[in-house]
């Protein structure tokens, strides 16, 4: 019985290291890569969705423009608020948005290196105005957030920013 | 319940005889399955793009490479130095060796040797289109046999069905041998098949294809073949056109004035 004392602290260090992540949580300041600056199209304010659709699921908007351009013939693309746009990658989302300041800078970030858009698509066709320094806003805190972060972390986020987070998706 | 053999026998003949009636009173009806599949024949088509090379003015421009140019230009196609690597869209071949038929006796000498514009001929019934696996090339309903990049697997099925040569393969990247990118039209990429596309991109604009806009001899005429009236019709009514191989029953949309 005189190891009593050991196996009591034995079984405190235990007890500690296996409940280390519960203590020893992530936070924003300390745990989350510096976020990517994304350069905003000068001019448009208005994507051709709302944002919070575009950032979660822009790749379902361009297989569809793809599919109903190629094999469907229909180039037409009604948004949301009744403006039209042409179904064109190049045209469109390049005529406002810079594929290194914007596309990549987030895929990079968040490690997606797979669409083969680039292999053919123009890249060069962009019309967005590249490398200017006013084109570079800077992002509200947590406005890239993917929803799928803990809890504890937008919630820390938002109120440090004091606005609420991007929806989820629908 | 007990069955006979003759019982059996009597009722599976009868199964037998009544699918079979369904089959033809739906092929009577025009809507079996093999009726779907012929959409490829021209009759109920309002659209049928298609294209007339007049052979003597295309002539009277010695040297010319001006559809040609146009065509790559307009489509990003590379310009390869080794032949085997060689992308073609529109390109020129000698008279002899796309019309043999029409080599008998002396009777070829005179256009022996002189350049024919060659191209996808978008047949009626497209052989690449049948063979492809994945829906890749397909026909559309205006009659252009369309290319689907993002799909195409590159397994060259549609090649060895072209009798026509219309189709190349991309065996290296195309993109470093693209003398100026055209930003608006995609480039390829290593892997997969293209051809002519009958400026899809320019009729969706209401613009006539690159090549027939280039000629400065207008001897490319193109129009829509299922209108009787059309430039192209008018053009076949009033002199001699021959297609490429017409015997393989592949329909081509392109003919030619010799
Ligand atoms: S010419 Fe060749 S590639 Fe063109 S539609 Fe006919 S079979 Fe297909
Ligand atoms: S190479 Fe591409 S287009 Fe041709 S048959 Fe194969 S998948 Fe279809």
């Amino acid at each position: 019985m005189r190891d009593r004392l050991w196996i009591a602290a034995g079984l405190v260090l235990f007890v500690a290291a296996i409940t280390a992540p519960f203590w020893y949580r992530p936070t924003p300041a300390r745990d989350l890569a510096k976020l990517p600056e994304l350069a905003l199209p000068a001019k448009q304010k208005q994507c051709v969705a709302p944002v919070s659709y575009m950032r979660a699921s822009h790749m379902v908007l361009l297989t569809d423009w793809r599919q109903q351009v190629v094999r469907e013939s229909e180039r037409k693309y009604v948004a949301f608020n009744g403006s039209v746009y042409q179904k064109s990658l190049t045209a469109t989302c390049l005529g406002c948005h810079n594929k290194e300041q914007f596309c990549d800078r987030c895929h990079t970030y968040a490690g997606v290196s797979g669409p083969y858009c680039w292999n053919c698509h123009n890249a060069s066709a962009s019309r967005a105005v590249a490398a200017s320094a006013d084109t570079t806003e800077p992002r509200p805190e947590g406005a890239h957030l993917a929803e799928n972060l803990p809890a504890h972390i937008l919630a820390e986020l938002a109120s440090r920013t004091n606005q609420s987070l991007p929806g989820s998706r629908p | 319940m007990k069955i006979t053999r003759k019982d059996f026998l009597r009722l599976s003949g009868l199964s037998f005889l009544a699918g079979g009636a369904m089959e033809a009173a739906r092929a009577i009806a025009g809507r079996s399955s093999a009726a779907t599949e012929s959409q490829s024949t021209p009759v109920a088509q309002s659209v049928r793009w298609g294209m007339v090379v007049d052979l003597r003015r295309c002539q009277k421009e010695k040297g010319c490479t001006a559809c040609t140019d146009a065509c790559d230009a307009a489509h990003n196609v590379p310009r390869l130095a080794d032949p085997q690597h060689q992308v073609n869209w529109i390109w020129t071949q000698p008279y002899e060796t796309v019309f043999p038929f029409i080599q008998n006796g002396y009777a070829e000498q005179s256009d022996a040797g002189i350049p024919v514009p060659l191209l996808c001929n978008h047949c009626a019934s497209p052989p690449c289109v049948h063979v492809c696996p994945t829906q890749a090339t397909w026909k559309r309903a205006d009659g252009i046999v369309m290319m689907d990049w993002h799909r195409c697997i590159g397994c060259r099925y549609c090649m060895a069905a072209c009798p026509y040569g219309s189709r190349s393969f991309n065996w290296v990247d195309p993109r470093p041998a693209i003398a100026h990118i055209n930003p608006d039209f995609p480039t390829r990429s290593k892997g997969v098949v293209e051809k002519c596309n009958f400026c899809e991109e320019r009729l969706a604009n209401g613009l006539k294809p690159s090549c027939v806009d280039a000629c400065p001899q207008k001897a490319l005429v193109f129009g829509n073949l299922a209108d009787p009236n059309s430039e192209p019709r008018q053009l076949l009514r009033q002199r001699f056109a021959v297609q490429r191989e017409p015997e393989l029953g592949t329909g081509p949309s392109v003919y030619y004035l010799v």
